[in-house]
């Protein structure tokens, strides 16, 4: 399946990149789809993820084609 | 609605009269105009600050916003709406948000305005940067709560 990433504001510098584009197989969550892509690095505890643009739980599925995306407390306004 | 994101400073009051003037759906109908706009100050949390950098998600935010809005014409009897946000580097005294609301009556114009305004604190994707006077860079951690 391929899955692409996206990382924002300072997750994108602490994770030292703004995307991936994984191939890979047997990723059913979101929370797979971080630990896949950073292994060595533990989600930090406030993030908010995305699927396809929409706010879900790390625990929500995946499939392929999808854009997850994770970031930081959001600050606008 | 109409919702826009602006990488350039926008002057907010020529936003509300030309939205105003091009929904004809609006004239003779609306007898409330709420307004809210957000404006970069020159200090934070004890430190000046210089200028700053402001992410977003393209794509999600205007996504974000859409839901947001929709959420809030459901809930009051909105006519119209607009949202503008900058995006980029910016500088104190220059406007970061407008929202701007359009109702038969005040009331419904104030709580929908206050509900967009709110909403787009915690769930629109955009992130701050502040580059301080004695030139280091911090990233805003979370904004407050503005029923606090």
């Amino acid at each position: 399946m391929s899955i692409k990433v996206r990382y924002f504001a300072s997750l994108k510098e602490s994770v030292g990149r703004a995307e991936d584009n994984l191939e890979c197989a047997g990723l059913a969550t979101v929370g797979d789809v971080w630990r896949f892509a950073n292994p060595d690095k533990a989600l930090p505890d406030n993030s908010l993820a995305a699927v396809n643009m929409d706010y879900v739980d790390v625990s929500s599925a995946v499939k392929d084609g999808d854009e997850v995306a994770f970031f930081p407390p959001v600050t606008g306004g | 609605m109409a919702i826009k994101i602006y990488a350039e400073p926008f002057d907010p009051w020529q936003e509300i009269q030309a939205h105003q003037h091009s929904a004809t759906e609006l004239a003779g109908k609306f007898g409330a105009t709420n307004i809210f706009i957000g404006t970069m100050r020159d200090f934070n949390e004890g430190d000046d600050v210089l200028g700053m950098t402001l992410e977003h998600y393209p794509g999600m935010t205007e996504k974000q916003l859409e839901k947001i809005v929709t959420e809030a014409m459901r809930q009051w009897p909105v006519i119209d709406a607009l949202v503008v946000h900058r995006v980029g580097d910016i500088l104190p005294n220059e406007p970061i948000v407008l929202v701007a609301v359009w109702t038969s009556h005040r009331g419904d114009a104030f709580d929908a305005s206050r509900y967009i305004m709110e909403a787009l604190k915690s769930r629109a994707p955009f992130w701050k940067k502040e580059l301080l006077k004695s030139q280091t860079e911090r990233w805003l951690v979370k904004n407050t709560d503005g029923y606090l």
